[in-house]
């Protein structure tokens, strides 16, 4: 069985956030990124653990630049069988979904995953749009997935429960936490990474029109105020004057 | 206030020596670090609390890549150069210097030797195994009464056959008492220092622990004891002369020149973090000058032996390091980062003699490393020999 895992690069979880070119972009300058955790601990293992007990290969996938090619060659070095970056900057989620979607219709996967988000701007986007490009079924937040020939059945976290799915490949699938556990690299694998192709393909045309008019950080948290418990009015008259929540 | 109990190390690279590592060193370290935050952190002061040795990270070791890296993946080796051997090092002693060790005592002091000096039968038989944790190794060359001149070693093999006869002890072997083989040194007939590969549960073996250490207390320490053992002759190594110990200890020293930076990296992360969060006098100590006076010389002291450690995996890669260099950056980076911890210690206050902070448990290791694989002492006495060319040991 063959798998497409698209992995994005965010900044790492530390990360300060700031802003240039009129609060347009985020301050790339300076900054650790890493590959998505929810790309890279559940969709990519995932994907690991069905080739391991099913056969066939991992493809990874990304839409960026060069500097992204380290996010790639650590997928190599987790077990990936080989990457494909498509030059072009991620300009938005429609642009990276129809690169991707064309990407995976001249190859032919029997699976695309993709994490639940990005954990920078969190979107939740680009998994529900391959599957449209594609004419797939999708499914989202998926914690669980068993496959047995040539079906799959897909646990979604829903509020307050689990919802319990059954379909057959091919479909797009976003993970969430519990669909797998992270793995580390191992040196191995690593100089392993270094034998693997890393294929940088062009972008197709997939204008969609939209840019970022900007970005704002949310108000500074006030400092902390202290009101006795015995003094309710207080508490009310604060919540009332000044968070004016009431 | 952070502590030790959620590790919040981040690394500190103030010369940007990044830019001249290369993808598989940052993926390399990447991992490793990973895998300490995941696996060491959270027990490391339990452990050494209870003076124990975690030996269920062996397995984890084994797993990351971390015995051996250096060594060729035909073995189950890693196939990686120097520098990631080093850095893998740092990142193991970030987190403790007794897991370092661990790794070190394998893949420098165990596998290198059998790789160097062993058979292809005996690389064929315990690599693969000792790279996948299956076996345990320890090394024996440090007697009772030989630590810095290994050179009267009492430990003798006599000529039955198609075998030896070994007699005597070691001291101070790392891993010794959960080995499952021991690389021994001791001296034939004629005088000439030989290798040989003992199987622990040969007869007349025995690795009895060393209690009551105040340093590397997760780490597992003991005797190596030879009652009559029969060495089979197909057992000893292809070497001769002192110069085959030397040579797997400049290995291991060059992994301490690294994991001591680690170790130091380690108690600069936390005191900065508490020199900023600490308010005394109505601001964060860290605005101090006697507390930025601290925390300027660390970072100094930790760029420069980040710089040395660069340089020396370079010429290591290029096969042209001297173990007179490697002496030079193990005795730097060990007394610096022993500074450096007992500095972190003061800026944490009291905080810093409890396990709530790592400064004080890599204190006490690095009192170990300071000594370990040859002296603070005697690696002066080498850079002394090596630039007059005088022997001050004679």
């Amino acid at each position: 069985m063959n798998i497409l895992v698209c992995v994005s690069k965010t900044p790492d979880t530390t990360a300060k956030v700031d802003f240039i070119g009129d609060a347009k972009k985020y301050n790339e300058e300076g900054k650790q990124f890493i590959m998505n955790p929810y790309d890279e601990w559940y969709a990519l293992v995932r994907a690991m653990e069905l080739k391991e007990s099913n056969g066939g290969e991992v493809t990874i996938i990304n839409v960026g630049p060069a500097s992204n090619d380290p996010i790639l060659r650590k997928g190599l070095a987790i077990g990936a069988d080989k990457a494909i970056r498509v030059d072009a900057e991620d300009t938005d989620a429609f642009f990276v979904a129809s690169q991707i979607a064309a990407y995976a219709v001249d190859n032919g996967f029997d699976l695309i995953f993709c994490g639940k988000e990005t954990i920078d701007y969190n979107g939740s986007l680009v998994g529900s749009m391959v599957a449209e490009l594609l004419n797939q079924p999708f499914i989202s937040y998926a914690s669980k997935m068993e496959y047995t020939d040539g079906t799959a059945i897909v646990n979604r976290d829903i509020e307050g429960g689990i919802e319990v799915l059954k379909l057959k490949t091919p479909f797009v699938l976003s993970a969430a936490k519990g669909l797998a556990e992270q793995r580390i690299p191992n040196m191995r694998g690593i100089m392993m990474a270094k034998r693997k192709p890393l294929d940088v393909i062009p972008a197709v045309d997939a204008g969609s029109g939209l840019s970022i008019e900007k970005f704002e950080l949310p108000a500074d948290k006030g400092s902390v105020k202290m009101v006795d418990p015995n003094d309710m009015d207080e508490l009310v008259r604060l919540l009332h004057e000044e968070a004016k929540i009431i | 206030m952070s502590s030790s109990k959620t590790d919040k190390f981040q690394y500190h690279d103030y010369y940007v020596i990044d830019e001249l590592l290369d993808e598989n060193h940052l993926l390399a370290r990447q991992a490793v670090r990973d895998w300490v935050k995941q696996e060491v952190s959270p027990i490391i002061e339990e452990y050494s609390d209870k003076a124990e040795c975690p030996t269920h990270l062996f397995k984890g070791l084994a797993e990351i890549g971390a015995f051996g890296p250096s060594l060729p993946e035909k073995y189950g080796c890693g196939g990686m150069d120097e520098i990631a051997y080093g850095i893998i090092m740092q990142e193991l002693e970030r987190g403790d210097s007794g897991i370092r060790s661990m790794a070190s005592v394998q893949g420098s002091l165990v596998m290198y030797p059998i790789y160097k000096f062993g058979t292809e039968e005996h690389r064929k038989k315990y690599l693969p195994k000792l790279a996948s944790g299956e076996l345990i190794g320890c090394f024996g060359l440090t007697e009772p009464d030989f630590g810095s001149n290994p050179a009267g070693m009492i430990t003798n093999i006599k000529d039955d056959g198609d075998a030896y006869i070994l007699n005597g002890a070691k001291m101070w072997i790392t891993n010794s008492p959960v080995a499952d083989i021991a690389v021994v040194w001791g001296r034939d007939e004629v005088g000439k220092v030989r290798g040989m590969i003992v199987e622990m549960d040969w007869p007349g073996v025995s690795a009895p622990e060393i209690k009551g250490k105040w340093s590397l207390r997760a780490s597992v320490t003991g005797e190596l004891v030879f009652e009559d053992v029969r060495v089979p002759k197909t057992h000893m190594l292809e070497v001769r002369g002192l110069k085959g110990p030397l040579s797997c200890l400049s290995k291991a020293r060059y992994g301490i020149a690294w994991g001591a930076v680690g170790a130091a990296l380690d108690c600069y992360d936390s005191a900065l973090r508490y020199s900023l969060e600490r308010i005394q006098f109505d601001k964060p100590i860290g605005q101090f000058q006697l507390t930025q006076k601290k925390l300027a010389e660390m970072i100094t002291e930790i760029t420069k032996a980040q710089l040395l450690n660069w340089r020396l995996g370079t010429l290591a890669n290029n096969g042209k390091v001297t173990p007179a260099q490697i002496s030079m950056a193990k005795r730097n980076n060990v007394a610096i980062a022993l500074d450096i911890a007992r500095e972190a210690r003061q800026i944490h206050g009291g905080m810093g003699i409890t396990n709530e902070y790592p400064v004080m448990r890599h204190m006490m290791n690095l009192e170990t490393v300071l000594t370990y694989e040859g002296t603070h002492d005697i690696h002066l006495l080498i850079t002394g020999h090596d630039v007059t060319g005088l022997n001050a040991f004679k």
